[in-house]
């Protein structure tokens, strides 16, 4: 269990926050959609702070303009990774942006064991850090339970 | 737009007969071709505007035309040798002189500077033309340069921030909200063991980044090195407990460029995201460090200590305005830039201008908030301003509706200040900024319904209600003593 406030993973615009029904999502998506973002899904089982690439559920949906849509897919993602962490991503090709404008995670496992620091002291009380998972040494797809 | 001045009372323009204009003596500024009605700017000229208050019957145009000759060429008597030179370009034109409206006595100057004047890439150069001599000139009660168009082919010459808010995003993987973030407190007299104790706190509780404040370098109560490797311990201690990057802006100004650039080695080293400079090392100083973030791929943060010296009396000084288009042009990735509803000053349209100036692939003229010109930014990176001073939980949505998602919110005093401690101070301010963003992308109108939005937020937030409980009264109305006198700027409604 992680001990900061909130007990889980702070990734994304709204982990502080009650989990967000799909209704509060879509109304999200419907915002992005209005700005010209296409919307991704994407999952992972090893949400390091600095895993950037979580793996894709089928490419961002450029054609995509219904809330409707991307809750679809979201479904589909949740129903075959239900023991994961599922973020949405919104893509802004705006020049001089061209890049990610939103992000949220909208799926997680019952139980989030979260990090831990490794140090290697070295010369002059200077320090190597590592952040490793907790469940991060077993394999992908095993490390949140069968 | 205001009227001009008119040229009615205007005797003598430039003499253009050779033999007459540079016989030896005293000619008027206007009469050696500073001052030239019709000349039109073109495209690759630097363009400013001044603010000046001519002494006592000294005619507003010779003025200005004094402006644009002390800022180049020109010098108190004729000189022959100009000749030797191709003059005409070089000496810098005041083309247009206007009244500022509800001020008697001060007039708005606009003056053109041909890019043969300016160094390629060099602040330092700019600044030593623009406002070196001139802002001394006797005949001149005070001057302050208001505004400043940078033609594209200068901007080229600059390699501008070094990192840039779109990638610090990607960096520091976070995206569709404001950062969040803490000066430490007190300022001054922390041990190193304890000061990284706040920089655990602040960032466990939900900030993304913890701040050196502007005076902490290396005193006796804390040297540099301790301070890093224990702010370091906390803030990787931080991102395993949350799972999210961290980071805490190592203050690395120093005596000397090798002293900086040593302090700026060690937080590298002990992999820091980021590191801060003050606006006092100058401008040379400033353009080194960013080149050494450039290539450490670092995130260099601005803190703009001793600015207020020169940008906040209207009548003389720089606007900073100004100075943010010069740092955005020199190399940093985060700008301080005002709060509107803090402590510090600053009007709320002034402060939006300066916010624009460091954001915008191009900035639109926009006389209400003080952008007297046009800017094409020529795709330079953009700058992440930065809000702190005085604000708190209860402001978060007049800050989002003024300032949008690209600024990181500075809550020192009103994070470490929190009656239930400096982690509660934070899931406030977080759970506060996460509650307004997601209000404001469902269509609700902050601005109006932002306080019930925040009581709705602090009924499942403990922290929050305590925040707001505890300052709810706080605000720092008062008149703001820099606004643009091109149209009345309203004052923020508490």
């Amino acid at each position: 269990m992680m001990t900061n406030p909130t007990g889980r993973l702070t990734q994304g615009q709204f982990s502080f926050l009650p989990d967000l029904t799909d209704a509060e999502i879509a109304l999200q998506v419907e915002y992005g959609l209005s700005k010209g973002y296409a919307w991704s899904v994407e999952y992972t089982d090893d949400p390091h702070p600095r895993n950037t690439y979580w793996e894709m559920w089928g490419h961002p949906m450029f054609d995509l303009r219904d809330a409707a849509g991307v809750l679809m897919e979201l479904k589909a993602c949740r129903d075959a990774f239900p023991r994961h962490y599922v973020r949405l991503m919104a893509f802004d090709s705006t020049r001089g942006v061209e890049s990610i404008a939103m992000s949220f995670i909208v799926n997680r496992p019952a139980s989030e064991p979260g990090f831990f620091v490794e140090r290697q002291e070295v010369a002059g009380r200077s320090m190597r850090y590592t952040v490793r998972g907790y469940g991060a040494d077993r394999p992908e797809g095993e490390r949140y339970g069968a | 737009m205001n009227q001009p001045v008119e040229g009615v009372h205007i005797a003598g323009t430039e003499i253009r007969d050779a033999k007459q204009r540079y016989a030896a003596g005293v000619l008027k500024y206007r009469q050696m071709g500073y001052w030239v009605p019709d000349y039109q700017p073109r495209e690759t000229d630097v363009l400013c505007v001044f603010r000046i208050t001519p002494q006592e019957g000294v005619d507003p145009v010779e003025a200005a035309a004094a402006v644009a000759g002390e800022s180049s060429t020109a010098t108190w008597t004729v000189v022959w040798t100009d000749r030797l030179t191709a003059c005409d370009s070089y000496r810098a034109k005041a083309y247009a002189v206007e009244p500022v409206p509800g001020n008697p006595g001060q007039y708005f100057a606009w003056v053109a500077y041909d890019l043969i004047l300016f160094e390629e890439g060099s602040i330092a150069n700019m600044t030593a033309s623009l406002i070196g001599n001139v802002f001394s000139f006797k005949p001149l009660k005070a001057c302050r340069l208001e505004d400043i168009r940078i033609p594209v082919a200068y901007a080229k010459t600059f390699k501008g921030p070094p990192t840039g808010l779109v990638v610090e995003r990607e960096r520091l993987d976070k995206f569709g909200r404001p950062l969040l973030g803490a000066t430490t407190k007190p300022k001054l007299g922390l041990s190193a063991r304890n000061y990284g104790r706040v920089i655990y706190e602040g960032l466990k509780g939900g900030l993304d980044f913890m701040k050196d404040d502007e005076n902490i370098n290396s005193q006796p109560f804390m040297h540099w090195r301790d301070r890093f490797l224990y702010v370091m311990d906390g803030v990787n201690k931080a991102a395993a407990a949350t799972g999210e990057v961290k980071g805490s802006y190592l203050n690395v100004t120093a005596a000397t460029m090798e002293d900086m650039y040593e302090r700026a080695e060690f937080a590298k080293e002990l992999g820091s995201v980021i590191v801060m400079v003050d606006l006092v090392i100058g401008w040379t100083a400033i353009q080194s460090m960013a080149n050494w973030a450039r290539r450490n791929d670092m995130i260099l943060h601005m803190h703009r200590a001793g600015h207020g010296t020169y940008t906040r009396q209207k009548s003389h000084g720089v606007s900073f305005r100004v100075i943010a288009k010069w740092l955005r042009l020199a190399g940093c990735d985060h700008l301080h830039a005002g709060t509107a509803v803090g402590k510090l000053e600053g009007d709320p349209m002034t402060v939006q201008g300066y916010y624009n100036v460091c954001r915008d692939a191009f900035t639109r003229k926009d006389l209400p908030r003080g952008l007297y010109f046009d800017q094409d930014w020529a795709d330079l990176k953009k700058v992440m301003p930065v809000a702190s001073g005085g604000i708190h939980a209860g402001q978060m949505h007049q800050l989002i509706d003024l300032f949008g998602d690209d600024v990181v919110l500075q809550f020192g005093g009103g994070t470490i200040g929190h009656p239930a401690g400096i982690q509660a101070g934070a899931v406030a301010n977080r759970v506060a900024l996460e509650a307004m963003v997601k209000a404001r992308n469902e269509g609700r109108d902050i601005a109006t319904e932002g306080p019930e939005i925040l009581q709705a937020a602090a009924r499942f937030c403990t922290p929050l209600k305590q925040a707001l409980d505890t300052w709810k009264d706080v605000s720092f109305n008062y008149a703001s003593t820099d606004t643009s006198d091109f149209a009345t700027t309203p004052s923020v409604a508490s």
